[in-house]
């Protein structure tokens, strides 16, 4: 009976500590838009393929790179398809693959971080070596010799981008772990013979957990842009799934007489990458860390 | 401090071993060898025969490797399966090409960013930082090819004041591509001088709360004299690894960029020998890029070592 009034006291205080850090996001302009338009895509996403007025796939010549009108909002591209219907679904593609990937990206690379970090010594060394080895092949490369030799579903997708953007995490990780690790009550746990096991989960994940997250929300933002960027190079997810990159590629040839098909997309992968920059910064900030001197990597 | 730099160099040869191993290996691992992938359906019978024999893969994969391991070494990449040409042929002008469209990039952007990071330093939360920060937060955010096809939608088609596209063969002169480059340099360069405009806006900042400028200003130091003489050169240090970084992370960038303005660039090459499933090209791209990423890394490094003696000290210490 007791210990369940503290769990439910804790669970409280849980929620009340993520609405207090959202409410300080919400407190300065740049975290109050980032998270609205994070909030309005992602509400988008969920409910497009009810509220889409055409289906996504279906070509018609009667109605191709027709100009924006009543019927068709955004006008339609060069195969007559609806760029309202398919601008609103890409939304869906792009945060379903990028949401997942760095949910991978997070779990692979922090506890690898956090391992490497308490452990130290020889394997360290030979983690961190390799950790740097694959940081300096361009992601771009990789990610597109992955993709061709095993093809484009979403199921290949989305564990390569997450293995790929997860490798920078391993370090932030593995510098926070340091951090804590020689501070007075992780030495006391080890004293008091706790394993390793029971360290990382009990002392050394709740303090190191904010660093990564922050980590993790803007590795989301990148992943999304690279996500984006192999579609649009025509190696991401297959045509005619509606995605941002694949309908920029699309619509570039012919802008010069049907400008909507582009703008519409564009305006969508922008904001939304935008968005989630915005909200990462002032989660950061709302954490108290600072990430305005780091330089992608 | 010799010990030192031959220590870091070290460790830069150390990550281009083991890329060299993941390259080597993941291509190993990964289903088809180069031949089957190149070939696709057509990989059977004599066809399949001479490619082997061409690429040697009858030999046992680590001797292979060391082959291939010490031919690099020696500058040569090997042979391209689609250009049916050595690797060094196809490279040749493609480095060239890049390089122009890179050293014109961080001509422009450097000196950019560093006049930008300053002013919206100096004038903090003002109207002048207000507006240079959302812009260069727009344009570091923003994918390279959506703004690279705004540019084209804007300047090339809207405006019709440059070409959109333009077809450069990829054994172009010098002055043939310099005309050329206006619009992908500007997009290059526009991510570019905003990610070092931002570091070093956030570095001055620092420098201007440290406790030697407060002093300086309790003297009476005249402010433009301070901001010369005492912090930018503390401001400046730091940047020089981000810059580096930048200059890294571009590599990645570059390639879009040049596929969205058709350049004849390292980075095209990379999707057309992704394209044309030409493995060994892959793995002489993988190499090459890494080594520039490594390379710029430890020029960074020891920069940062030399310019800063604190540094330099604590480090020997270590």
């Amino acid at each position: 009976m007791e210990s369940n009034l503290i769990t439910e006291d804790k669970q409280k205080n849980k929620v009340e500590k993520a609405f207090e850090i959202l409410k300080t996001m919400a407190s300065k302009p740049s975290g109050l838009i980032g998270l609205t338009i994070v909030l309005f895509h992602v509400v988008l996403a969920l409910i497009s393929p009810y509220i889409a007025p055409y289906d996504y796939k279906a070509i018609s010549p009667n109605t191709m790179l027709l100009a924006p009108s009543a019927e068709h909002w955004f006008g339609t591209d060069s195969l007559g398809r609806d760029v309202f219907t398919r601008t609103i679904l890409g939304g869906r593609t792009a945060l379903t693959v990028t949401f997942f990937g760095s949910l991978i990206a997070l779990l692979w690379g922090g506890l690898l971080g956090i391992f490497c970090g308490l452990v130290g010594g020889k394997i360290d060394d030979v983690v961190m070596r390799v950790v740097d080895a694959f940081l300096s092949i361009p992601w771009i490369l990789a990610m597109l010799l992955i993709v061709s030799l095993l093809g484009t579903s979403t199921e290949v997708l989305i564990p390569a981008l997450g293995f790929f953007y997860g490798k920078g995490i391993v370090r932030v990780a593995r510098a926070a772990t340091h951090d804590v690790i020689a501070k007075d009550f992780i030495v006391s746990a080890r004293a008091r013979g706790h394993s390793n096991m029971s360290i990382i989960w009990n002392e050394i994940i709740p303090n190191v957990r904010d660093a990564i997250l922050v980590e993790g929300a803007m590795r989301w933002s990148w992943m999304l842009l690279g996500f984006s960027s192999l579609s649009f190079l025509g190696f991401g997810v297959s045509p005619p799934t509606p995605d941002w990159g694949l309908m920029i590629s699309n619509a570039r040839g012919l802008m010069s007489f049907a400008y909507w098909s582009v703008i519409a997309p564009i305006v969508g992968l922008s904001s939304l990458i935008i968005g989630i920059n915005l909200t990462a910064d002032a989660f950061a900030k709302a954490l108290g860390i600072d990430r305005s001197t780091k330089a992608p990597v | 401090m010799l010990l030192l730099i031959l220590k870091r160099i070290g460790l830069g040869l150390i990550t281009l071993f083991i890329v060299s191993l993941i390259t080597f290996v993941g291509v190993e691992v990964l289903p088809g060898d180069a031949c089957t992938t190149y070939l696709e359906r057509e990989a059977y019978g004599a066809a399949l025969d001479a490619c082997i024999k061409r690429l040697g893969l009858d030999v046992p994969a680590y001797e292979r490797y060391l082959d291939w391991a010490s031919n690099v070494i020696r500058g040569d990449f090997g042979y391209s399966l689609s250009g049916e040409m050595p690797i060094n042929e196809v490279l040749g002008p493609r480095v060239k090409n890049s390089l122009v469209l890179a050293s014109v990039s961080i001509l422009i952007g450097i000196p950019l960013a560093i006049v930008l990071g300053i002013i919206t330093a100096l004038w903090r939360d003002k109207l002048p930082d207000i507006m240079i920060s959302t812009i260069t937060i727009f344009s570091m955010t923003i994918p390279e090819f959506i703004s690279a096809t705004l540019l084209i939608l804007i300047v090339a088609i809207w405006l019709g004041w440059l070409p959109g596209i333009v077809i450069i063969p990829s054994d172009a002169t010098f002055y043939e591509l310099l005309s050329n480059i206006i619009l992908p340099v500007v997009a290059i360069s526009m991510i570019m001088t905003a990610h070092m405009a931002r570091m070093v806006r956030s570095s001055v900042i620092q420098v201007m709360a440290s406790d030697y400028v407060q002093m300086a200003i309790l003297k009476g130091v005249p402010y433009w004299k301070m901001v010369f003489r005492h912090v930018l050169p503390n401001a400046l240090l730091p940047a020089i690894n981000v810059v580096a970084l930048t200059i890294a992370w571009l590599l990645g960038g570059v390639v879009v960029t040049e596929v969205v303005f058709n350049y004849p660039g390292l980075g095209r090459l990379v999707i057309e020998s992704i394209s044309n499933r030409d493995l060994p090209v892959v793995q002489a791209l993988a190499i090459i890029l890494a080594s520039i990423y490594v390379g710029i890394n430890l020029i960074a490094d020891l920069m940062t070592l030399m310019l800063n003696p604190r540094l330099k000290s604590l480090q020997i210490r270590k």
